[in-house]
């Protein structure tokens, strides 16, 4: 409860300060979150084109195949699997015109399943799913917050965001230094990065929401663990969106497994998520 | 153009093929119209529907099996009204046959009052059938519990009955001892058609927290593991009953279409598998007549019960 209360005093000071013209910028935010156009899914097939072990338990899967399906950072795929009978759904962390790219962890006989297929062998893959985040409310200096797997999807808003000129920071928490990927990916991509390890085992020690006060930034985005995404909502100083995890059944709205409550009403983590707005999100029924 | 091998008549209106897209797996079938033309199906069911908003059960509320899912959504649903303004008019502009319109509740009022507003709603038109769930496994009072008494069943039956024109289909639990006592009060009180079956009752528990992996411990199971016992439950209903029958459980090719409809069913549902592969239903239909050539079927009405004879 206590990042509940924290988050919510947040609020009142903001338009304490802000007023009606902070009023009206989060009726905008809104309105351009609700606007994006429901996503396009498209069912390919998609040959392995690398697997292979980044970090601990983490694994990168470079798929080849039509993306054109895929309208934003930030949304996800849902992969079909030979003996499991519900797909698995794993954000997308890079693409382009014909490759994909997935990290993901092995938490489970699926994903474990996934990260013995060889290099080769073909995918039935559902993409272009949920909403993904928005770039174009980023300002100048956004933040991008990835704790362990929530890091991939940070990838590519961070690439777009550099192309559109913006000077992104990121935050990527993780247990330990046996953990951690990608940080010198986003470095290379132009973005100041900053580590940090539970255990200080590599970069800083804590959590991502120590550093996190001591940095400026002019809207964040955020994808992780939900313990990690409550804890922030206590500390952040700009409104923001976040990216949520949920069981799935269907992973395209269809049978309303992952819903959840929002102050716009019931949403489905799969379809009008996984990405919601820092202002939408009822904490307490997350 | 519809093949004329694959049509159907399901209480009294005719079905391009007997392939129905079964309610909870198929939204308000507008969500699919984006991703093919949903006018190729014989018709579907809708999301169930309530006389108020639902949210429904706490998540998580999915969990997955060897050859299926476990749910307990609870009927989440934007209620009644809300049907009639927002979806049905969005259906209407991708969907020109008649739908089937499910409809729950938690006491007999409930049924009566949303199938009364739809009926008498100015998108009553849309409405081929009304399917009434007696036999929702994820609610607290209602649903199954009326579809496990043939008394209560008789009663909502009969009382729904009293109040439209429209076919009443009586979805059935298979979590009852014997199933034919309870299609038979339904067939008593009125209705013109049985759903067979609703989710049978299951769980998950996960090894790693070692606790049940969804929030209200229990759930519907559906799935192609569930195939068999739908198969057996319409098979067993035929005989009893003169009324036609949706065969629904575990459907996934079109070959199970084919054998349930051997067993008895006029129509065949498709659930579980739309939300793995949500061009299954489409997959199906185009693959129903090379499987009706392969097993020298000349049209489908005609196998109707088929494994009955003789």
């Amino acid at each position: 409860m206590a990042p509940l209360s924290r988050g919510a005093g947040t609020k009142c000071l903001r338009g304490a300060i802000f007023g009606n013209a902070e009023n009206s910028a989060v009726s905008r935010r809104e309105t351009a979150i609700k606007n994006r156009k429901d996503t396009t899914m498209t069912n390919n097939i998609y040959k392995i084109l690398e697997n292979e072990k980044i970090a601990a338990n983490t694994y990168r899967m470079i798929l080849g195949g039509d993306t054109s399906g895929i309208r934003n950072c930030g949304q996800f795929v849902n992969i079909r699997l030979e003996g499991f009978y519900l797909r698995r759904p794993i954000s997308v962390c890079d693409y382009d015109e014909k490759t994909l790219t997935l990290i993901y962890k092995t938490v489970g006989n699926g994903t474990e399943f996934m990260s013995t297929l060889p290099v080769g062998s073909e995918l039935d893959i559902l993409v272009g799913l949920g909403n993904g985040f928005n770039a174009d409310l980023s300002g100048e200096t956004p933040l991008l917050v990835g704790g362990g797997v929530g890091a991939p999807p940070m990838y590519n808003l961070c690439k777009k965001l550099v192309a559109a000129g913006k000077k992104p920071t990121v935050v990527l928490g993780f247990k330990t230094a046996e953990e951690v990927f990608y940080s010198e990916e986003f470095s290379e991509l132009g973005a100041n990065v900053v580590v940090v390890t539970e255990d200080g085992s590599q970069g800083e020690k804590g959590m991502v929401t120590d550093v996190i006060p001591g940095l400026d930034y002019s809207y964040f985005y955020a994808c992780g663990p939900m313990a990690m995404l409550k804890a922030m909502a206590g500390v952040m100083k700009t409104p923001g969106e976040y990216s949520f995890e949920q069981r799935m059944g269907c992973g395209f709205g269809a049978c309303m497994g992952c819903s959840c409550k929002t102050k716009n009403g019931f949403k489905r983590i799969c379809h009008e998520g996984p990405v919601l707005s820092s202002e939408e999100i009822i904490w307490e029924e997350m | 153009m519809a093949d004329s091998r694959l049509k159907t008549t399901l209480c009294g209106i005719e079905l391009d093929n007997p392939v129905i897209p079964t309610s909870g797996t198929f939204g308000y079938g507008w969500e699919f119209a984006e991703l093919y033309d949903i006018n190729m199906l014989g018709t579907f069911s809708f999301k169930g529907t309530t006389i108020q908003e639902r949210f429904g059960n706490p998540t998580p509320r999915i969990a997955e099996t060897t050859s299926g899912i476990v749910n307990s959504i609870g009927l989440q649903n934007p209620g009644v009204d809300k049907v009639i303004s927002e979806e049905l008019p969005k259906l209407k502009k991708c969907f020109n046959k008649k739908v089937m319109a499910n409809v729950s509740g938690f006491c007999l009022d409930d049924y009566v009052r949303a199938i009364e507003k739809l009926d008498k709603s100015e998108r009553s038109d849309m409405i081929g059938w009304f399917e009434v769930n007696i036999s929702c496994p994820n609610i607290s009072c209602g649903g199954m519990s009326i579809g496990t008494d043939p008394k209560a069943s008789y009663e909502t039956i009969k009382a729904v009955r009293e109040i439209t024109k429209k076919p009443i289909i009586a979805k059935l639990t298979p979590n009852v001892t014997d199933i034919v006592p309870i299609a038979k009060a339904c067939e008593e009180g009125g209705a013109d058609g049985l759903s067979l079956i609703n989710c049978l009752f299951g769980m998950r528990i996960d090894l790693k927290t070692k606790k049940p992996v969804i929030a209200n411990k229990m759930g519907g199971y559906s799935g192609p593991a569930t195939f068999p016992i739908a198969l057996r439950l319409v098979y067993q209903c035929y005989d009893a009953v003169k009324i036609p029958i949706v065969g629904i459980g575990g459907v996934a090719s079109a070959d199970n279409v084919i054998e349930m409809m051997l067993a008895g069913a006029t129509a065949v549902g498709v659930g579980a598998m739309n939300l793995v592969d949500p061009f299954i239903c489409k997959k199906i239909i185009e693959d129903l007549p090379a499987a009706m050539d392969k097993y020298h079927i000349d049209n489908l009405s005609g196998i109707i019960g088929g494994a009955h004879n003789g």
